[in-house]
């Protein structure tokens, strides 16, 4: 891991602002520098998952990033204006409020040049699929990060059948607990292990 | 809050022998287990030794506890030239204890914290000795603190002592002295407080519950150094915890940090 994962990972809120504003200095990209915060966010998560890092610890490091994002967002705004990749539909499912993780997925995909949709937490089905028909979205992602609301996916992916729309959009599904078999149980066609993976998957699909 | 090891005094039999006996190891181990326990700065105090020898005494003290620890020292003494000889050998930012408004020991000891860029501990007292009421104490207080920053001093240096009495005698020694560490930190914001134990609780049997409670009552009207025994662990967890709940430890970063040494058990 680079420096600045290391020290969002050991919760150095001051260092991390002085690598992230070095780094800057030196001409680096604030989409690489995202992608080493997210890796400094995945450390952070798995020594919480390891019950080595307290619920207070996971939040800091979230006020952490959301500090460095105040910063940084403008500059991806601000970056060379390249025509849309495409357009991408994310939010966190009905009776999940957790949004960290959906975050920094949405910062990922504006810094590598999607439009993101973002619907927010505990976001109803109804609304997912009036938003992939009003957007023309091709990618759908869901965020959850209990595992009781994999029924809601799955509801959410059948709705978007019934609604004649599972052929014109991708639907990926992301989280903590997500994996193959989640996915399979859910119907959607991706799931992304980390925030790069979900980047990766949407450029895959516009490519 | 800023934890002040008391171990080292030598009105403390053990220390007295160490120091009669320039025990440096027994010196040495008793300043390293005191910042191991959780002490941020070691009180350095040789009162028993002959007058003449004290300043002599002290810079041997000084020297000895800063090898053997990365902690800044609060050199103690009554006697300004012991005051003088710690603060010419000490390395870093010192603490005095202690002064006052007794203008004898003012005259005396100011101009050694301006020389050396030294904080201090602020007695509220005065000439007239211990002020006997809360009204007094708040007049002689915002004195003292007054002249120390009109003579120089930043408020942030100033370490003011509300110099409680103990609960066995006057039963309301503790809430005037909340009251008037509260009163004074509204009238000079950034002033610190700091408080022995050795006074609320004398008298009383299981003094360490009464000291440990008044500590945490004083953290919510201010207090943010205390001179104490840092191997009473429950102490030391009660003002992490009390840290948490005040909000000076955001994120309870610290109290972690103590569970994880595995100092919050016991």
């Amino acid at each position: 891991m680079s420096d600045i994962a290391n020290a969002l990972r050991d919760l150095k809120e001051d260092e991390v602002k002085k690598l992230v504003d070095q780094r800057l200095a030196a001409g680096d990209t604030p989409v690489s520098l995202l992608a080493e915060l997210n890796q400094g966010m995945v450390a952070v998560g798995e020594l919480f998952s390891e019950k080595k890092y307290f619920i207070s610890q996971l939040i800091f490091s979230a006020e952490i990033l959301k500090n460095v994002m105040a910063k940084l967002e403008p500059l991806l705004q601000a970056g060379p204006q390249t025509e849309s990749k495409g357009k991408v539909v994310i939010g966190t499912v009905k009776g999940d409020i957790h949004d960290i993780g959906k975050n920094i997925v949405a910062a990922l995909l504006k810094g590598a040049g999607f439009e993101v949709i973002d619907l927010g937490v505990d976001v109803p089905g109804e609304k997912f699929i009036q938003a992939v028909k009003d957007s023309g979205a091709k990618v759908l992602g869901m965020s959850a990060l209990l595992n009781f609301t994999y029924p809601e996916m799955k509801t959410v992916v059948e709705s978007l059948a019934a609604a004649g729309l599972r052929d014109t959009v991708k639907v990926m599904i992301g989280g903590a607990p997500c994996n193959e078999q989640v996915r399979a149980f859910t119907g959607a066609d991706y799931y992304a292990a980390d925030a790069v993976a979900g980047v990766n998957i949407c450029q895959q699909i516009y490519a | 809050m800023l934890i002040i090891g008391e171990k080292i005094n030598s009105t403390l039999k053990a220390t007295a022998k160490a120091v009669a006996a320039r025990d440096e190891a027994a010196l040495v181990d008793l300043a390293q287990r005191q910042v191991a326990a959780g002490a941020g700065m070691l009180d350095v105090n040789c009162g028993t030794v002959e007058a003449a020898q004290e300043p002599e005494v002290m810079q041997w003290m000084v020297r000895l506890v800063q090898g053997a620890v990365d902690a800044p020292l609060c050199i103690d003494s009554a006697n300004p030239a012991a005051l003088a000889a710690g603060l010419e050998v000490h390395q870093g930012k010192a603490m005095v204890n202690s002064i006052s408004g007794e203008s004898e020991r003012y005259r005396k000891v100011l101009p050694l914290l301006r020389e050396h860029g030294a904080s201090v501990i602020a007695l509220g007292m005065d000439d007239n000795g211990i002020p006997g009421d809360g009204e007094k104490a708040y007049a002689v207080g915002a004195r003292l603190v007054e002249d120390l920053v009109r003579d120089g001093l930043a408020l942030d240096d100033i370490y003011f002592d509300p110099l409680v009495r103990s609960v066995a005698t006057s039963p309301g020694a503790a809430l005037e002295t909340l009251d008037l560490m509260r009163r004074l930190g509204q009238k000079f914001p950034g002033l610190h407080f700091a408080s022995g134990l050795s006074n609320v609780s004398y008298g009383v049997p299981e003094r360490r519950h009464l000291n440990r409670a008044y500590v945490v009552l004083s953290m919510g009207a201010g207090l943010d150094a205390v001179i104490m025994d840092p191997f009473d662990q429950v102490m030391v967890q009660l003002i992490l915890a009390g840290e948490v709940l005040l909000e000076k430890d955001r994120w309870c970063l610290r109290y972690i940090e103590a569970f994880n040494q595995g100092r919050l058990s016991a």
